[in-house]
């Protein structure tokens, strides 16, 4: 009798449950979707366009089927003109320019030379003789390696652009050309943002310190002052930096007038001005989890190692240090983070050379239209963000975790 | 022997260096920004000391200039616009995620806080490769919902904290009384979250006004906001100007934050 209670009860509790849960995902659903139309759709069409080669394949569809067919090292023949000259012929001018476009982003003169084809495409038969008499390059088996690479629909070519890689077929991956440009890019960029979270530290720790010994009052006050900055716009704090650093800028005139100088210095538009200013920008990034670290230290284990009369160094560094290094470097890591996608700062107060890997980014998707290396550079910085956040994530809930 | 770390000259030196060091970086922190209130003050044409003679002129520049009139009310239109959209959407989704054994329950909170990660390069290129097929480039409605976007994550993450500290007997004993949820929502768990949403929506507010990554790639001639002016005008050459439009962004900032401070404190 009894257990037949029990089991006309429990029903009732999982069909309440299963309410609470429909309504739950009925709450969450109207921003679940909003993100997936305005977030995920759109970082998905970047990684999409990072492995995507369509402008080949959609204007030549024969071509593309023979050069995928084709082994790559063997010599170029028939196989490949007739499709070619097939194509040629029925291809619609815009088409042929966007396919154009993109093998001209491997090989400019590949350009001229499919242009030159399309002229004459009413002439050619497909046969070798006629090809070599058109232009010798097309016999080369370096003009249709190109061709295969960009045959789609979907390839590595733009990822391996983005780290200076080429896939050749007779010799793998080999180095491009321009030897060294992305990858010095990259370089750069987690070269500044390394230096941002350095001098991030040193500054941070003295003043976390002075910070952790006021009154709580007193703390609260010049929390704010901190807080103001942050809550102040990025451009803001960038354009006062311009003011400050340039030529007739204040700094420039302090240091005229204390004779420390003759000429004015020049601290804009170049890699000192940009440090300087993410420096100034990505601080209070720092600062709060360093403090939180620092006043959920455990101050009687200080004390007690004084006590036993060990020496301050080795107090700061057994006792104190150990205490505060999770929050120290979950904040060092978003610092870090955060920086490498800078673009506005380095953009308006860096030279040419102190671009970051964004500006590159924006550059290629508005100026010169190379979206797929725009998408494989933004892909690199993706992955580098994600890992590094699936670090930091641990770091923090670890340092949350020990108080 | 046993050294007592807190008297001796030792300790007063580390003292003195730690207060001198520390009020150092606060100066580095502050002194820019409040740099630019004298400067913005001054009739000096190079933006630099010494102070010239006190002018409005540069305030006459800026409220008389329709560009950069039009792009503070923009700025003001969207933050509101994209501020209303994330608090609803985002109090909402923050009430679902209180279920306490929700499958796929970790997934969607990395999905909402996705958008404060995620470099703001690649979510401007994504949009820009999306809405620029949908149409919504160039256009008011979609920079809102890109600031949405960007927004709502501050929105879920306070309202969820507040959310976070809110007695679960409060709602037993209302639920025992006999109000439905919604009206349990609505006399019980909106009063005591409210300081949660409003600190949300400041920061999504915040946010909305400060984005300009985003805006290059989306906005057209007549979606110029009071940042991407800035940067515009900045990048082309240092003018006076700006330094009356960063006063006018300075003391919103200053107004969000005493605004935000009093939200928390009510809580």
């Amino acid at each position: 009798m009894s257990a037949s209670v029990i089991n006309a009860s429990s029903p009732v509790v999982a069909r309440k449950d299963r309410g609470a849960l429909w309504r739950a995902y009925g709450l969450l659903a109207p921003l679940v979707v909003f993100l997936v139309l305005t977030f995920v759709g759109p970082i998905g069409t970047l990684l999409w366009r990072a492995v995507a080669d369509s402008e080949l394949p959609q204007a030549m569809p024969a071509t593309a089927r023979a050069v995928s067919d084709w082994d790559g090292t063997s010599a170029p023949d028939e196989r490949l003109f007739k499709p070619l000259v097939q194509d040629l012929k029925a291809v619609s001018p815009r088409d042929l320019a966007a396919a154009a476009r993109r093998l001209a982003y491997e090989a400019p003169e590949l350009r001229a030379l499919l242009m030159a084809a399309k002229r004459e495409a009413g002439d050619l038969d497909g046969s070798s003789a006629r090809m070599q008499q058109l232009d010798p390059r097309w016999l080369e088996n370096a003009t249709w390696q190109t061709f295969k690479r960009a045959s789609g629909p979907v390839g590595t070519y733009h990822l391996l652009s983005a780290v200076d890689m080429k896939h050749d077929y007779q010799q793998g991956l080999v180095a491009k050309d321009e030897a060294g440009l992305y990858r010095s890019i990259l370089g750069r960029t987690f070269g500044i943002a390394a230096i941002t979270t350095l001098v991030c530290v040193l500054l941070a720790f003295p003043l976390c310190v002075f910070l952790d010994r006021r009154t709580p009052k007193t703390r609260n006050a010049l929390l704010l002052l901190i807080l103001l900055p942050f809550w102040t716009s990025i451009l803001v704090r960038t354009t006062a930096w311009m003011v400050l650093l340039q030529d007739q800028g204040i700094v420039n005139a302090m240091l005229l007038k204390l004779g420390w100088v003759n000429s004015p210095l020049h601290l804009l538009y170049n890699r000192f001005g940009v440090i300087l200013a993410l420096v100034h920008v990505m601080l209070p990034f720092m600062v709060f989890p360093l403090l939180a670290a620092m006043s959920g230290c455990n101050r009687l284990l200080v004390q007690a190692a004084y006590s036993m009369g060990a020496r301050p160094l080795r107090v700061f560094f057994q006792v104190y240090l150990p205490q505060v290094l999770p929050g120290l470097a979950a904040g060092a890591l978003m610092v870090f983070i955060v920086t490498l996608g800078f673009y506005i700062t380095p953009a308006l107060l860096g030279g040419p050379a102190d671009q970051m890997i964004s500006f590159y980014i924006a550059q290629f998707t508005t100026g010169t239209l190379n979206w797929g290396l725009a998408s494989a550079l933004g892909l690199v910085l993706l992955v580098a963000t994600t890992l590094l956040y699936l670090i930091q994530a641990h770091l923090a809930r670890r340092s949350t975790g020990a108080k | 022997m046993i050294r007592n770390p807190n008297s001796g000259p030792m300790a007063w030196f580390g003292n003195l260096g730690v207060s001198l060091s520390g009020c150092l970086v606060l100066a580095f922190l502050l002194l820019p920004i409040l740099i630019v209130l004298p400067l913005s003050f001054s009739d000096s044409r190079y933006m630099s000391l010494p102070l010239g003679h006190f002018t409005l002129r540069w305030y006459e520049d800026f409220f008389s200039s329709s560009q950069w009139l039009s792009a503070l009310f923009n700025s003001f239109a969207v933050a509101l616009a994209s501020t209303a959209l994330a608090v609803v959407l985002g109090g909402l989704a923050a009430l679902g995620l209180r279920h306490p054994a929700m499958p796929g329950k970790r997934f969607i909170e990395v999905l909402l806080i996705a958008p404060m990660i995620v470099p703001a390069v690649i979510v401007g290129v994504g949009m820009y490769f999306v809405f620029s097929n949908a149409g919504l480039t160039r256009t008011y409605l979609g920079l809102i919902l890109a600031h949405t976007t960007l927004a709502v994550p501050f929105v879920v993450v306070n309202v969820g904290s507040a959310l976070g500290g809110l007695n679960q007997r409060l709602l037993w004993a209302a639920a025992s009384m006999g109000a439905t949820p919604l009206v349990t929502l609505r006399k019980v768990t909106l009063p005591l979250i409210s300081p949660g949403l409003v600190s949300g929506g400041l920061f999504a507010f915040a946010t909305s006004l400060d984005e300009v990554v985003v805006t290059l790639f989306l906005a057209g001639p007549d979606q110029r906001t009071l940042p991407r002016e800035m940067f515009t005008t900045a990048r082309e050459a240092l003018s006076p100007v700006l330094l009356s439009a960063a006063t006018v962004m300075v003391l919103f900032a200053t107004l969000l934050l005493l605004l935000s401070r009093a939200a928390t404190r009510r809580s």
